[in-house]
């Protein structure tokens, strides 16, 4: 078994480092503060490749492979967790849904723009009424021969605003419930569309989340992924896939809080030494570490039976659940072990504690997992 | 077999640390009873070449022809070989400055003479001769030996005592035989006069992002003023633009070896470090009592820099006045 | 025309420097592998260069002095950009040695500007450049902190004391360059790192040289005196200290 990376993965890892410590270190508490959009940040990204980077080279895609782009977005998120989910969404969702949903009409029409990231993906999934819930739907898609008709709102959906593309699931037949939705790709400037203000969040500040509201916003059929009534189990497919991004962004917060506590306990000094002597600091770093040695593994095998065609739901829905559930830990801790100082925003880990916890129930709550995971393993 | 010196001047002035090279050369010679044989390529008056003797240089070959005012590090080369020959030298020490580090390594090669470059101290032994040098931006120190018969050292500042050494000296108005055959022009000249260069001064007054921004620079240039001393600061000062990139003292900007480094409001980290190993002593100021600079400084005050800087500059001009 | 630009395999200037127990060698246990930083600005520039030269630049190649680990670097730098690579398979022992095979090689594929890194970040020699125009009877112009094809008719900015030299030059010639030169290394994209798996890396053997110098052993430095803390209220008594204890003043 080799647990070894290639050279290639080691460089793209650290190719997402050198970029997140030079080009989103030096600004990430200011957008933190002010809400503020990475613009300028995510153009360069897009040069880079890092938008579409698991899409096939035909595509403009990197063509890169999962357990690269989990190592990319773990390097990401140790600084700023905004910049991670929006490239999270933007590859394991919009991408990934198109790559290897639609048909190949589509992926030429809409694949390109966002494999170079010209275009930023979002996912519309969920409602004020609906989100673990899923098949509630109350957005419609109704059925009008050659278009439909979508009316509906959708809740808390990153990258809103700049997003260029949506995906948006959506009811078509309620009497069939969950086999009567429909996914559908649209313009984010579809007449129609509205946005709510920009959420004033606790964490993932500098990521935009809006609602999203649609008025009798005509798509056209072939704008629909797959037959019709394929809309649910699509966005459960896609879903299982953007949990990996996910645990990799939420073990990446916490691996960041880690890192800083680390130094920190070896220069703060209290009680005539070095704080990281004394045990009860040492253990709380030790658990740390263990815990971020067994999210990163669950992160990679995940990403490596993806990689290989293999199943890989029953571990996305563990790293999901774990790694966000420890980056609430590790990043409380991180900011226990500051002390004074990790209540204080210019030592970043409050910043990351606050960033931590959305990880536990965005892209389905840790219980939902345990869901998941439970079923898997009660199945005879 | 003398040992020569290349000498760099500025403005018809001999540089302090060419004196310094002189005197390094004299330890040597202490050893080894060589005659020092010191060049300079400009115009220097014979006042000022004759300081060269003050440190035990007996000759001074001095080359003032029009032709030769520009520096080519390849033309220069050619020269320098040429005199090497003449004064039958077996050792050519250059400063480790921008033009040794022109200059040096392509003796070196044109004599096929090993390069000590980086020096930090006198040889450790003369016989086999071997010289420290500088490493890993500064984390060692490696020994070096030359299997040659002929050397070429660049030397940095504060490698020994600077003891005088005065000798009777002959000073020689030289004309070179090889030509000056420049390939590189100099188009213009940008200099950034009035104030004290960075790499020679001996005291060192330097800013960090402790001082919170570039609009509170002037206790700093005060106190540096108080001390006739050269102006600095850290890598993100300088990368905000609070300071001139001319200003940057680190790895990845300039070097410097003074006698009197004062830190304010510097936290310390190791690019900064690399860029002041060669200092003698390092003064902090920093209100954060953890911060990194306090281990590699020798003295230190804990303290708000602009509640500390005013007292400061006051105990200076105090101290100047005496 | 081409430009070579020579890079060196360097440890991560955050690594910790330790030797083994002869203090001959460094313990490269953990040690990262990383372009020297100086060559990297160097190559960067480059690239740059090339990529504005409307073509008149045909190609940007790198080379560098070591065994098949270094090729983890070498590649680093085609996926950066560069168009293919050499490697001489030696140890890099001085550079001397780093600069004649240099030469061997800049020669051989006649290529017209040859860029080098001032100094490397652990040998701090600052000699490779000026060196391999030595051996090749070029001009060099040392310290560069900035570069202007124009079309051929290079204009260089290199330091000197207390300011800037504005410099002509044709090529062939060799650039010793330093911070300035770029701002910031380039990045690799994702595009560059996939293209790098094809770009190729020309081994070669190394040519005999003379060796005027013999590395001996390393020393670490002597650990420094506990720092004087004086308070803040006494800043006479820091005067006092400096003058007739450190008698800096």
């Amino acid at each position: 078994m080799n647990f070894e990376f290639t050279e290639e993965q080691l460089m793209i890892k650290q190719a997402a480092r050198d970029f997140a410590v030079r080009e989103l270190l030096p600004d990430v508490l200011e957008r933190d503060a002010s809400s503020r959009f990475p613009a300028r940040q995510m153009k360069m990204l897009a040069e880079l490749g890092f938008f579409g980077m698991c899409v096939d080279p035909k595509y403009d895609g990197g063509g890169m492979d999962n357990i690269s782009y989990v190592l990319a977005l773990e390097e990401f998120a140790k600084i700023d967790a905004s910049a991670a989910v929006v490239l999270a969404v933007h590859n394991s969702l919009a991408c990934y849904g198109i790559e290897h949903y639609a048909n190949e009409e589509q992926k030429q029409r809409f694949l390109p723009a966002l494999a170079r990231g010209e275009k930023i993906g979002a996912f519309l999934l969920s409602e004020p009424e609906a989100g673990s819930d899923a098949t509630s739907q109350k957005t419609t898609a109704e059925d009008k021969g050659d278009y439909y008709l979508i009316n509906g709102t959708k809740n808390w959906i990153t990258s809103a605003d700049n997003a260029g593309t949506y995906i948006v699931i959506a009811q078509t037949d309620r009497e069939k419930k969950h086999k009567g939705i429909n996914a559908f790709i649209l313009d984010r400037h579809s007449p129609g569309i509205s946005l709510g203000p920009h959420e004033d969040k606790m964490g993932m500040r500098s990521s935009d989340t809006h609602s999203v509201m649609f008025t009798d916003v005509k798509v056209p059929k072939e704008n629909r992924i797959g037959e019709d009534g394929f809309g649910f189990s699509f966005a459960m497919k896609l879903l299982d896939g953007g949990r990996i991004g996910i645990a990799a962004q939420a073990i990446g917060i916490a691996g960041g809080a880690f890192d800083l506590a680390l130094k920190y306990s070896k220069e703060r000094k209290a009680f005539g030494t070095e704080i990281c002597n004394h045990q009860a600091i040492a253990f709380k770093l030790a658990e740390m570490a263990v815990k971020l040695e067994n999210g990163r593994n669950l992160v990679l095998k995940s990403a490596w039976l993806k990689d290989n065609g293999l199943p890989y739901g029953l571990q996305s829905a563990m790293a999901k659940q774990y790694c966000a559930d420890s980056a609430m830990e590790i990043t409380t801790e991180a900011v226990q072990i500051h002390g004074g100082y990790g209540y204080v925003k210019e030592y970043h880990v409050e910043r990351l504690m606050r960033e931590a916890k959305v990880t536990q129930i965005y892209e389905g709550t840790s219980e939902i997992q345990k869901i998941v995971i439970s079923r898997t393993i009660l199945k005879d | 077999m003398s040992i020569i010196v290349f000498s760099e001047n500025r403005t018809g002035k001999i540089k302090k640390h060419s004196l310094d090279a002189v005197a390094y050369a004299a330890h040597i010679s202490k050893s080894t009873s060589q005659p020092i044989v010191a060049i300079s390529i400009g115009n220097v008056s014979i006042e000022e070449l004759a300081v060269l003797a003050k440190y035990g240089a007996s000759k001074i070959i001095s080359v003032n022809k029009e032709n030769w005012q520009n520096h080519d590090s390849r033309a220069y080369t050619k020269l320098i070989a040429e005199i090497v020959e003449k004064e039958n030298a077996n050792m050519v020490i250059f400063n480790h400055s921008n033009i040794g580090k022109a200059l040096a390594p392509r003796l070196s090669v044109r004599l096929k003479a090993g390069l000590a470059s980086n020096v930090v101290a006198l040889p450790v032994t003369i016989s086999p001769l071997v010289f420290t040098r500088k490493s890993y931006n500064g984390s060692a120190f490696q020994h070096m030996q030359i299997n040659s018969a002929k050397c070429v050292v660049t030397l940095n500042p504060n490698s020994c005592e600077v003891t005088e050494n005065q000798v009777a000296v002959n000073i020689v108005d030289y004309t070179p035989t090889v030509e000056a055959e420049i390939k590189t022009k100099v188009e213009n000249v940008d200099l950034v006069t009035g104030k004290i260069l960075l790499t020679e001064a001996s005291i060192v007054v330097s800013g960090g992002r402790g001082l919170k921004s570039g609009d509170n620079w002037k206790p700093v240039e005060e106190l540096a003023a108080a001390l006739g001393a050269g102006l600095a600061c850290s890598r993100p000062v300088s990368d905000e633009g609070w300071r001139s990139h001319e200003e940057h003292v680190g790895q990845t900007g300039k070097i410097i070896a003074p006698d009197l480094y004062i830190a304010i409001g510097i936290s310390g980290a190791i690019q900064h470090i690399g860029g002041i190993s060669g200092t003698k002593v390092i003064v902090a100021i920093d209100k954060d009592k953890d911060a990194p600079i306090f281990s590699y400084a020798n003295y230190g005050i804990i303290g708000d820099a602009f509640t500390v800087l005013p007292n400061l500059i006051n105990s200076v001009k105090k101290f100047k006045a005496q | 025309m081409k430009i070579l630009v020579c890079i060196g395999n360097v440890p991560d200037t955050t690594t910790k420097i330790r030797f083994d127990a002869e203090m001959k060698n460094l313990d490269t246990n953990g040690v990262q592998w990383v372009i020297n930083p100086w060559d990297e600005l160097a190559l960067t520039r480059a690239l740059e260069i090339k990529e504005q030269s409307a073509g008149k630049i045909e190609k940007v190649s790198v080379i560098n002095i070591g065994k098949v680990d270094a090729e983890q670097t070498i590649r680093k730098a085609l996926a950066i950009g560069a168009d293919d690579a050499f490697r001489v398979d030696a140890d890099p022992t001085d550079p001397y040695f780093i600069a004649a095979q240099i030469a061997e090689v800049a020669k051989a594929q006649n290529y017209e500007i040859i860029f080098s890194g001032i100094e490397s970040s652990d040998f701090n020699g600052a000699a490779v450049g000026s060196m391999v125009a030595e051996l090749l009877d070029l001009p060099s112009v040392s310290a560069v902190s900035s570069f202007e094809f124009n079309d051929g008719n290079i204009v260089l900015k290199r330091e000197i004391d207390g300011g800037k030299e504005t410099v002509s030059v044709q090529a062939p010639f060799v650039a010793i360059v330093q911070k300035g030169i770029s701002i910031n290394p380039r990045i690799p994209a994702m595009r560059g790192i996939m293209m790098a798996r094809t770009k190729p890396i020309n081994v070669s053997a190394p040519v005999a040289v003379d060796s005027l110098v013999e590395a001996k052993t390393f020393d670490v430095p002597a650990p420094k005196a506990a720092c004087k803390m004086v308070d803040a209220e006494d800043t006479d008594k820091l005067i006092e200290l400096l003058h007739g204890e450190a008698k800096v003043l």
